[in-house]
C-alpha cells in the first residue's frame, strides 16, 4: 500500500482514495485502477490532470508517474491542461457533420470568443470538436459536461451555453 | 410471417430496467434454461444458430466459445466490448439504456457456457447514461440473486463489472480494449496468442459485443432453430439492429431480419430527406466502403455486402443525398482514423495522416491530377502489414471515393471548393 503519511491528500482526496479502494477487489492487478482513478482524479481536481495530481495517483497506485502521464495523454477524455468550468464537446463526425455540425462550431467560436480547446475569458468554458459520441440519430448533437444535448440548431446551441453559470 | 422484434421488444417498457419488470416480461428465464444445460451444449445450441458477431468483424460466436480451453489452470474472463465507437452507430447505447438486464443476462449464460466467472463490462467513457443503468442493473441483479456466489440458486458464481473507457476508438479493437482494461494505452497487441487463450490479464477470454450478447439470451429462450430461420441463409441468421443516420426522415436504430435491402430499410424510416435523391451510403460505420444508387436492392448481411465490395461492419447506415460533397464526407472520416490511429504500425500511422493531407487539399479546392495519383497510390499500402485491422477500415471510404466518384473528385480539382448550403438539415421541429 502507499505511504499515506507522506501523501498529499488534497491533491488527490480522500474520498476519491475510499472509492478507488473499494473497487481493488474487482481487478487482479493494482494497474487496472488506473482508469477509474484518473476519472474520479480529474472531476475532483476542476476537470484537468495538473502535474501535481498525476505525481499524486501514481504514487497511490504505486506506478510510475510517466506511465500515468503516458495514459491520461492517450485518452481524449483525460486533460493535462487547463479546461473550462463546463466542457463542450461537439461531435463533428459525418453523421453530425451531415446535419450541419460546422455551423455549431462558428455558432460556438462566436459565443466565447476563443478557439478550439481555449479557455473563455471568464473561464466559464472550452469547447472541443470530437469524434463521435453515437447519438447519429439526433444529430446534430454536442455533449456538455456529461449530459447529451439532441437536435441542435444555432438558436438551441446559443440558449444552452448562455444558460451555463 | 410476421417479424417479431426481440433485441427492442422492452424499448418503451421502462419496467423491465429492474429485475422484476424484467422477470415479468420473460426475462432470466434463458439463463434459468442455460444453468439447466451443460456448458458445452450452450456453446452448440450458439454454434448452430450461425450467431456471427455484431461488433464488426462478423466472426462466428460459438466458435469463438468453443476456442477457450476447457481445462485451464487460470481463471477465464468474459469482456464485453461496449466500446461503439464506430462513426454512425449507436444501436449498443439504445440496447443498455433501455434493457440492460438483457445484456447482463447475455454476460451470465456466456460465462457459465465456457467457464467463467467475471465478466467485465468496457463501456465507452462518454456514455456517462448508460454506465448509470447498467451499475444499476448490476445492483439490482445482485440483489435479487441473478449475480454473485450463487446465480440463481445453481451454485455457479458470475460477477460483473463495468468499466469505463476514456476516448479513444481503438479501445473497440479488441487487445486495444484489453490493453486499455489493464489500464494502459489501448494498443493493439500482437496476435496470435488470441483473446481465447491469452487475454484479460493473462487468462483466457471471450470478447463480444453488447448485441452479440443480447442475441445470446434470446438464443438461449427460444432455441438456435428459430435464430437460424431468420436472415437469408445459413451464414447471416437472426435479427439484427442497424442504426441509420444521416439525410434520412426519422434516422434511429430499427430491428429487422438480418439481410433486409437498403432500399426496406429506407422505406422503413420515411424515405430521404425531404425526398431528396440518393448520392451514397455508408452500409456498416466508417469503416465500410460507401455504396451509391445502384446498390439499394443489395441484402444487408455480411457475406452479402463483402460480395459487393463494402462490409456490414456495425451496422451503422450513413445517408448521403444528392446535395452532398463526398470529397468532404470522405476527408471528414479520413480525418477521423488520423486521430484515432494508435501510432504503433507505420504504413497505418504514416498512411492515415497522408490520405487526411491529400483530401484536405483536394477539397479545399487546391489539389491537382498529381494529387489524385497520389492518394490512389497511398491508398493501398495503409492497411495490410499491421497489428490490427483500422488501417483496414481507414482505406475504406477513400478506395470507394475513387472508385465510384472519380468524376465528383475532378469536379473538386477544377471548380474548387463545394460550398456549403446553409441550414439546410437543421430542424428545429424535430428538436424537444
Ligand atoms: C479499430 C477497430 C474498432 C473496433 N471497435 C469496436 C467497437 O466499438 N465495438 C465492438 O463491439 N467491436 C469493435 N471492433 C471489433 C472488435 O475488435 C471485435 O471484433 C469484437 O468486439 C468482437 O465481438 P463480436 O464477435 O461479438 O462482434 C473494432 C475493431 C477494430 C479493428
Ligand atoms: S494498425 Fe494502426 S491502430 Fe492498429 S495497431 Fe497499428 S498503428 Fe495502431
Amino acid at each position: 500500500m502507499t505511504n499515506h503519511a507522506t501523501a498529499d491528500h488534497s491533491i488527490l482526496p480522500e474520498s476519491v482514495r475510499t472509492e478507488i479502494d473499494a473497487l481493488r477487489p474487482r481487478y487482479p492487478t493494482t494497474e487496472a485502477l488506473l482508469l477509474p482513478t484518473l476519472h474520479r482524479a480529474q472531476r475532483a481536481a476542476g476537470g484537468w490532470l495538473s502535474p501535481e495530481t498525476i505525481v499524486a495517483v501514481a504514487d497511490f497506485l504505486e506506478l510510475p508517474p510517466a506511465k500515468v502521464a503516458a495514459v491520461v495523454s492517450f485518452y481524449d477524455m483525460f486533460h493535462d491542461h487547463p479546461v473550462g468550468r463546463h466542457r463542450i464537446r461537439l461531435c463533428t463526425n459525418l453523421s453530425c457533420q451531415l446535419r450541419g455540425a460546422e455551423e455549431l462550431l462558428e455558432v460556438l467560436g462566436e459565443e466565447f470568443g476563443v478557439g478550439e480547446d481555449e479557455v473563455s475569458a471568464d473561464g466559464r468554458c472550452s469547447y472541443v470538436q470530437f469524434e463521435c459520441l453515437g447519438s447519429c440519430d439526433t444529430a446534430p448533437m454536442m455533449m456538455v459536461d456529461d449530459e447529451y444535448h439532441e437536435n441542435l440548431t444555432p438558436e438551441r446551441v446559443r440558449q444552452i451555453v448562455r444558460a451555463l453559470d | 410471417m410476421a417479424f417479431e422484434k426481440v433485441l427492442t421488444r422492452n424499448v418503451g417498457h421502462p419496467e423491465a430496467l429492474g429485475v422484476r419488470g424484467y422477470r415479468d416480461r420473460g426475462g432470466y428465464d434463458a439463463l434459468a434454461r442455460a444453468l439447466r444445460m451443460a456448458p458445452e451444449e450452450v456453446v452448440e445450441e450458439v454454434k448452430r444458430s450461425g450467431l456471427r458477431g455484431r461488433g464488426g468483424a462478423g466472426f462466428p460466436c460459438g466458435m469463438k466459445w468453443s476456442f477457450v480451453p476447457r481445462q485451464h489452470p487460470k481463471p477465464k474472463y468474459i469482456v464485453c466490448n461496449a466500446d461503439e465507437s464506430e462513426p454512425g452507430t449507436f444501436k449498443d447505447r439504445l440496447l443498455m439504456e433501455n434493457d440492460p438486464h438483457q445484456l447482463l443476462e447475455g454476460c451470465v449464460i456466456a460465462g457459465w457456457a465456457v467457464g467463467a466467472n467475471t465478466t467485465y463490462i468496457y463501456i465507452r467513457g462518454e456514455y456517462t447514461k448508460a454506465a448509470r443503468i447498467l451499475e444499476e442493473a448490476v445492483r439490482d441483479a445482485y440483489a435479487s440473486g441473478v449475480l454473485g456466489e450463487n446465480v440463481l440458486g445453481t451454485g455457479f458464481r458470475h460477477d460483473i463489472h463495468v468499466h469505463r473507457g476514456a476516448g479513444a476508438y481503438i479501445c473497440g479493437e479488441e487487445t486495444g480494449l484489453l490493453e486499455s482494461l489493464e489500464g494502459r494505452l489501448g494498443q493493439p497487441r500482437v496476435k496470435p496468442p488470441f483473446p481465447a487463450v491469452v487475454g484479460a490479464f493473462g487468462c483466457p477470454t471471450v470478447i463480444n459485443n453488447v448485441e452479440t450478447l443480447c442475441c445470446v439470451t434470446h438464443i438461449l429462450q427460444r432455441g438456435a432453430d428459430w435464430f437460424k430461420g431468420i436472415g437469408p441463409d445459413e451464414r447471416n441468421t437472426g435479427p439484427k439492429l442497424y442504426a441509420i443516420s444521416g439525410h434520412v426522415e426519422r434516422p434511429g436504430t430499427y430491428e429487422y431480419p438480418l439481410g433486409i435491402t437498403f432500399r426496406e430499410l429506407l422505406e422503413g424510416c420515411g424515405g430521404m430527406y425531404k425526398g431528396r435523391g440518393l448520392k451514397a451510403y455508408i452500409p456498416g460505420g466508417a469503416s465500410a466502403p460507401m455504396l451509391g444508387v445502384n446498390d439499394q436492392e443489395i441484402p444487408l448481411a455480411f457475406d452479402h455486402l463483402a460480395r459487393a465490395g463494402s462490409m456490414l461492419g456495425s451496422a451503422a447506415v450513413i445517408v448521403m443525398d444528392e446535395t452532398t460533397c463526398v470529397v468532404r464526407a470522405t476527408l471528414r472520416l479520413s480525418r477521423f482514423f488520423a486521430h484515432e490511429s494508435c501510432g504503433q504500425c507505420t504504413p497505418c500511422r504514416e498512411g492515415t495522416n497522408w490520405m487526411a493531407k491529400i483530401l484536405t487539399r483536394i477539397e479545399s479546392g487546391k489539389g491537382t491530377e498529381a494529387d489524385l495519383d497520389l492518394l490512389a497510390s497511398v491508398v493501398p499500402n495503409v492497411g495490410g502489414i499491421s497489428l490490427c485491422a483500422l488501417g483496414d477500415a481507414a482505406q475504406g471510404p477513400v478506395k470507394s471515393l475513387l472508385a465510384k466518384f472519380g468524376d465528383e473528385i475532378r469536379d473538386n480539382l477544377r471548380h474548387g471548393r463545394y460550398p456549403l448550403p446553409r441550414q439546410r438539415f437543421f430542424d428545429p421541429g424535430a428538436a424537444s
